[in-house]
């Protein structure tokens, strides 16, 4: 599905955020590598999304740095998904075509990789509707072929399944696990735990600001290194 | 019925008054043989009635479209670009919405007169001069109009266009067009005022009779000289015009709905 250079691993370091003196994340030492899907976890509240937006670069770092690898602008490589989707007032195939356009892609090669795209997704049959009159669920799956189609080395999803219902869920993880499985990172927030052992290579556990855990998914769910993630697992709100 | 007699009688403008007549029922028999003649000027298509319509409409039209080639992306830049001093721009452009119609005729009239910094165009007194003066009175008003409409879908879109590396600059082409049934009633709207005002385009058009005379020049004029049936007559054109105007509105707020959600 991408292009065969790589901007990963991805570093930060001393990563921080605070905004009207608060803190909202400290101190974040990093190192995400290509692979099974990253997932990011913890309570609400804990700085999941705010760390997610500092490393596509919505939000600038108060503190620290993001490093991407490899050559080029590792910006025009990345691709996010939010939890409410963003849809242009548009056919579903203009929405999936717009960030196409704004990278000057040739007209021909834009059809082809929103038809691709939009087959991914189960959408094909759609494409000319009005994008918001979409269902919630169809409209997360455009956002999805939206990002899909512009072929990122790095997928970001912001808790892309919190407003959908088990069968919507079900099928914007399909469509995760199928663009994991053709190369493409991912990054995603949840605090869903079934989700997150479902779909996870490694778990980044996220609580009061810091990162207190970085381990694979199978070391995570089978006995946690710290007492706050022992009981976040078992369902006691630790915030 | 003295006291009707009197009121309609301070009603019936300064050049009436020689043929005030003290009897009610004469009074409304003039109301009423004025909306027949005005009527039947409709219905015959009476040729300066016609040309007074098309020349209103022609000036109006001509200045709603360069107001909205300079308002319309003046307007969305405002809604996304930060800077300081921001508010009072925003604060100015909403008083310049309430620029009342005769002051901006009378700036107009200064810019393009003989001696004023543009007269050497000559353009005082014709129908050129009316569009100047109309797109000057309604660009404030389509620029506010479209910063207050745009400034909510920017929230909206602001991060996602952020992530697909769209700069605020490259993002005013796409809010002009994903707003376009809100911005279309913002057209609207300045047209409405454009074609309604009287004073702009009396001081700068001079309401000169089969060149610079318009439908609501002419109704000022013609009911000073108690020429009740032709004022009427364009009243009643000016209602239709603004009545469908309306409709339109009204049409594309539906069909936005379907599209916009």
């Amino acid at each position: 599905m991408r292009a065969p250079d790589t901007i990963l691993p991805l570093t930060t370091e001393g990563l921080g955020f605070s905004a009207r003196h608060v803190d909202i994340l400290r101190g974040v030492d990093l190192r995400i590598e290509d692979g099974a899907p990253t997932l990011i976890i913890g309570p609400n509240g804990a700085g999941k999304s705010v760390l997610l937006r500092l490393l596509h670069g919505l939000l600038a770092p108060s503190a620290g740095r993001v490093a991407w690898s490899g050559t080029g602008d590792p910006r025009a490589r990345q691709a996010m998904v939010f939890q409410r989707p963003v849809l242009l007032r548009r056919s579903v195939t203009a929405n999936a075509e717009y960030p196409l356009s704004l990278a000057r892609m040739p007209r021909a090669e834009r059809a082809a990789r929103v038809r691709a795209a939009l087959d991914l997704v189960g959408l094909s049959a759609l494409a000319d509707r009005a994008a918001r009159r979409l269902s919630g669920g169809e409209q997360q799956r455009l956002a999805l072929a939206r990002a899909a189609a512009m072929r990122p080395c790095v997928l970001f999803l912001d808790e892309p399944c919190a407003s959908l219902d088990p069968g919507a869920t079900r099928a914007v993880e399909d469509i995760v696990a199928r663009l994991a499985a053709a190369g493409t990172k991912i990054i995603m927030t949840t605090h869903d735990l079934g989700q997150a052992r479902r779909m996870a290579g490694d778990v980044v556990f996220l609580h009061r600001s810091r990162v207190l855990e970085h381990t694979p998914a199978a070391d995570f769910f089978a006995g946690p290194r710290t007492a706050e993630a022992s009981a976040f697992l078992r369902g006691e709100l630790v915030w | 019925m003295m006291r009707i007699c009197q009121v309609l009688g301070r009603l019936t403008p300064a050049g009436a008054s020689a043929s005030f007549r003290p009897h009610a029922e004469s009074a409304l028999n003039d109301l009423y043989n004025a909306m027949t003649t005005a009527m039947s000027l409709i219905a015959e298509r009476d040729p300066a009635v016609m040309r007074i319509v098309a020349l209103s409409l022609q000036v109006s039209l001509s200045a709603t479209v360069i107001s909205a080639l300079i308002g319309l992306p003046l307007g969305a830049l405002l809604a996304v670009a930060r800077f300081p001093g921001r508010g009072a721009v925003l604060v100015a452009l909403n008083a310049m919405m309430g620029l009342p119609p005769v002051l901006c005729g009378l700036l107009v009239y200064l810019l393009l007169s003989r001696s004023g910094p543009l007269g050497a165009f000559g353009l005082l007194f014709t129908p050129s001069a009316m569009v100047v003066a109309q797109a000057v009175l309604i660009t404030p008003i389509l620029a506010a109009l479209t910063r207050q409409v745009l400034e909510g879908l920017w929230e909206e879109y602001a991060e996602q266009l952020r992530s697909f590396g769209a700069s605020p600059a490259r993002a005013v082409p796409t809010l002009l067009w994903d707003g376009r049934f809100a911005l279309l009633t913002v057209l609207l709207a300045g047209f409405g005022r454009a074609s309604a005002e009287v004073g702009a385009v009396m001081i700068v058009g001079g309401n000169i009779e089969g060149f610079t005379r318009v439908m609501t020049t002419a109704i000022a004029l013609e009911t000073s000289k108690g020429d009740l049936p032709l004022a009427l007559a364009l009243g009643m054109i000016l209602m239709v015009i603004v009545l469908a105007v309306n409709a339109a509105a009204q049409a594309l707020r539906e069909t936005s709905l379907r599209w916009a959600g």
